[in-house]
């Protein structure tokens, strides 16, 4: 299992070389990119900040369940953080399973949970501006009646 | 007793601020920090209830008892990943 955070280029080839092993019959990867635009508005570049010590653990946390809800073998989750220009990985999720079938499933589930729990936050910079990105409201269980309003 | 506050996102922004100690007086809990913070500041339209609260680094609900010493931060709604949510029209 590997957790991390990443200030530089996330090193995407050699991640998937160093998580296949000899029981693995799949492994899927999820490489988020950044966009060129939102909305049809001109991204020039995003930056991300975390809460890091509470967004690893969270992030742990998520893995190790995922290890045992979808019984995959491996799972790599890492994040960059700082500026990103476009097309540049923002986040990475690896899993190698026995079987294709678990490999999907747990990845997806992976980046769902990854984008609605883990302390980690977007600035879109636009051409004419700069904003936080939204981000959806969180989880019952969180904050309970949660309102999807808009954050300046 | 003292807590440390922490706002990440655009409360950090909004606020102009990234952390500050608070004393509290007697017993307090979550929501009344809360209420303290959004009573002492200038940007009354902040959408407090969509706001997760961290204690310790762990989510925390709005009535959980404060300590002495805690890391408390307030957390806007996440957005990690690749892409902004994409919301209905």
């Amino acid at each position: 299992m590997k957790i991390e955070f990443y200030q530089s280029p996330i090193p995407s080839d050699e991640i998937l070389a160093s998580v296949k092993a000899g029981p693995d019959g799949a492994v899927v990867l999820f490489d988020g990119i950044v966009r060129n635009n939102t909305r049809a508005r001109q991204t020039l570049y995003l930056v991300y900040e975390a809460y890091e010590t509470m967004a690893l653990e969270q992030m742990r946390s998520l893995a190790k369940e995922a290890l045992t809800k979808f019984a995959v073998r491996d799972v790599v989750l890492v994040h960059r953080l700082g500026r990103l220009e476009i097309g540049e990985t923002s986040v990475l999720i690896a899993v190698a399973s026995a079987h294709r079938g678990a490999a999907f499933d747990a990845c997806r589930w992976l980046i769902d949970m990854l984008k609605k729990t883990v302390p980690i936050w977007k600035k879109e910079h636009f051409i004419d501006g700069a904003v936080w990105a939204d981000g959806e409201p969180f989880p019952e269980e969180i904050v309970p009646n949660a309102m999807p309003v808009q954050l300046g | 007793m003292q807590v440390q506050v922490l706002y990440f996102g655009v409360l950090k922004d909004l606020l102009r601020r990234d952390r500050e100690q608070i004393d509290l007086v007697g017993t307090a809990s979550v929501e009344s920090l809360l209420s303290r913070i959004r009573a002492s500041q200038s940007a009354p339209e902040l959408p407090w209830n969509s706001l997760a609260v961290a204690v310790n680094q762990v989510y925390a609900q709005r009535d959980q008892v404060l300590r002495d010493g805690d890391e408390v931060a307030l957390l806007p709604p996440v957005s990690g990943g690749s892409r902004a949510s994409e919301r209905a029209a």
